[in-house]
């Protein structure tokens, strides 16, 4: 885990964070800005066409492991996008309909989910200088600072 | 990112809002995608006809102008849309006029659609209506950088065209088609467009058929994932229809964009070239085994044998593809509980029409339909539990999308089940 590059925590904050084991990660900016939230943590890639409704913001494939979960409101974390192209437009309706993440934290990024993160416009991190998906669990908090590229986790 | 002048005047709205707002996405999404640059492209192939709920209530809002600042350019602006300024054609949509009456479709999804291709007409938008543009006149030449959406055409622009173009998504053709511009990353470039992953086929597989070309796509797309495979060892020279159904299965099955076959695809003579260097010391075998457990993955979802609907044309069928369609009908009758369908560019349906293969489809109970797919469309005939396809991306996606039962074999047996309306295909050594 690389921490040397983080900025140092203000010290009203030290006690509360001192409590807790954080870990920062440093990650190249997908989509600038600041997002604050609790970390939904898929193991496998997500589909946009056929793998989301956009209406609720769930996961709607069968054989997923997060088939059933709501993202909305949520730092959603995942491997990677896969299947059709239609991925950014569905993650694009999440925004239209109220349903999309908080921000995003994506493994590897792809034309498919760099395009969805964008018009999701939401805070968005790829290339961590560690496996996000590995070191990140669903409850963990999560802060993306997509301005300067670095990602906060507090380990529940 | 480094801008050419005219980039810089065009998003600096010298060329009207629409194409700034166009321009702005294209940085936005350029620099998502860690691009230094754009390229130039003059040949998009993305959505804006497709009906949804979304796109309804925007039309109704503010028109098709407002529908697609908000779809096609993830813009918040209020503008009239320019015509294109390159040439931009429209993929496969919902179904027309030719689905009323025969699925439980939605007429005002046909009547938005129709009103949309006549918007999207008058602005330049070539209304190819299919998957599979590349069979309807649109065949961009080797190296040309494009814009396209669509996994299964963008895989055979890249692997056997040697076109370049990633895995576009809405916004960013919709950007591109007003701007002839797509940031310069991926696929784009020569160091992104070697081999990863070495695939031999073992001889006794039998790979020479339209079968089993999907099937090892399958198998190379699971293993690839969003990476490269190359294909070596022994199998039949493929034709169109199987290296559509490869490139399809393999998009599918992973998230793969760029497939080599040395001597058969453009890009790579030999196998040294299309790793661009020392070839892998491991390669991954697909033998019997491999293709037996491919075949029961796409068999799985498979449980009664009693098949109510066939589907035949994912990707869309090539003329040739539905002359071997209505040569194994001919002279048969569908089981009276049985819907066979076959889905064709319109423009192909015009020669299947000439060439009297419809009429022998049509004559034994089946239908030859244009535009769309049961998956796209989210539809099927009513009252449709299982369903039989030679395609092994419907087979995937089918299931799932309509919540019903899949049996995958071969266009043959698939044509069996719509006469006999039983399953009883199997796989032959």
């Amino acid at each position: 885990m690389s921490t040397p590059s983080s900025p140092p925590p203000s010290p009203a904050a030290l006690p509360w964070l001192a409590a807790r084991n954080k870990l920062t990660l440093r990650g190249r900016i997908v989509v600038p800005g600041i997002a604050v939230g609790e970390a939904m943590v898929s193991p496998e890639p997500i589909s946009g066409w056929g793998g989301i409704d956009p209406a609720k913001g769930t996961i709607i494939e069968r054989r997923h492991a997060l088939y059933g979960a709501c993202f909305t409101g949520k730092i959603l974390v995942f491997p990677s996008a896969k299947g059709s192209s239609g991925w950014a437009g569905f993650f694009q309706a999440t925004r239209l309909q109220g349903t999309a993440p908080l921000g995003m934290v994506i493994a590897r990024v792809s034309a498919k989910s760099a395009l969805g993160a964008v018009v999701t416009r939401v805070p968005t991190l790829t290339d961590l200088d560690d496996d996000p998906c590995l070191v990140i669990a669903t409850g963990d908090y999560v802060r993306i600072d997509a301005d300067s590229g670095y990602l906060e986790v507090y380990k529940a | 990112m480094l801008l050419t002048d005219d980039e810089k005047r065009m998003r600096d709205g010298a060329e009207g809002p629409a194409v700034a707002a166009a321009m702005d996405l294209l940085l936005r999404y350029g620099r998502a995608v860690g691009a230094e640059r754009l390229c130039d492209i003059r040949n998009v192939a993305g959505t804006m006809t497709q009906p949804s709920p979304v796109k309804a209530a925007l039309v109704k809002e503010g028109g098709w102008d407002k529908a697609f600042a908000v779809i096609n350019l993830d813009s918040d602006g209020d503008f009239a849309i320019p015509d294109m300024r390159v040439p931009t054609c429209q993929l496969q949509h919902g179904f027309g006029p030719d689905a009323l009456g025969i699925m439980p479709y939605p007429k005002q999804s046909i009547e938005l659609q129709a009103d949309a291709e006549a918007f999207y007409g008058r602005h330049g938008v070539n209304i190819l209506a299919t998957c599979t543009p590349y069979q309807v006149g649109n065949l961009p030449t080797f190296g040309e950088h494009c814009a396209w959406m669509e996994s299964s055409a963008v895989i055979y622009a890249n692997s056997v065209l040697g076109a370049r173009t990633n895995c576009e998504g809405i916004a960013s053709t919709g950007a591109a088609s007003l701007t002839g511009k797509v940031p310069c990353a991926g696929n784009h470039r020569d160091e992104n467009r070697h081999g990863t992953h070495l695939v031999e086929v073992d001889p006794r597989t039998g790979v020479d058929n339209f079968l089993d070309w999907g099937m090892l796509g399958y198998f190379a797309g699971g293993i690839a994932g969003e990476d490269h495979p190359v294909i070596t060892g022994d199998f039949g020279r493929p034709d169109i229809n199987e290296l559509k159904h490869f490139g399809a299965a393999a998009a599918t099955s992973g998230g793969v964009e760029l497939y080599h076959i040395p001597g058969i695809t453009p890009e790579a003579l030999t196998t040294e070239a299309a790793f661009g260097g020392a070839v892998p010391a491991d390669g991954y075998w697909y033998g019997p085994a491999q293709r037996r457990h491919v075949y029961e993955t796409l068999n799985e979802i498979g449980g009664s044998p009693d098949v109510d609907f066939v589907l035949l044309g994912c990707p869309h069928a090539s003329v040739d593809q539905v002359r071997q369609a209505a040569a194994a009908l001919e002279g048969r009758s569908l089981s009276a509980g049985t819907e066979l369908w076959i889905m064709v560019p319109r423009a192909l349906r015009e020669i299947a029409d000439r060439s009297g293969y419809t009429a022998v489809i049509t004559r034994a109970g089946g239908r030859v339909l244009t535009d769309s797919c049961p998956a796209m469309s989210r539809t099927a005939p009513a009252g449709t539990r299982v369903f039989a396809t030679d395609s092994a991306k419907q087979a995937h996606y089918l299931p799932a999308i309509l919540g019903i039962e899949a049996w995958f074999g071969t266009t043959e047996e698939c044509v069996d089940a719509a006469v006999t309306g039983r399953w009883r295909g199997e796989l032959r050594p």
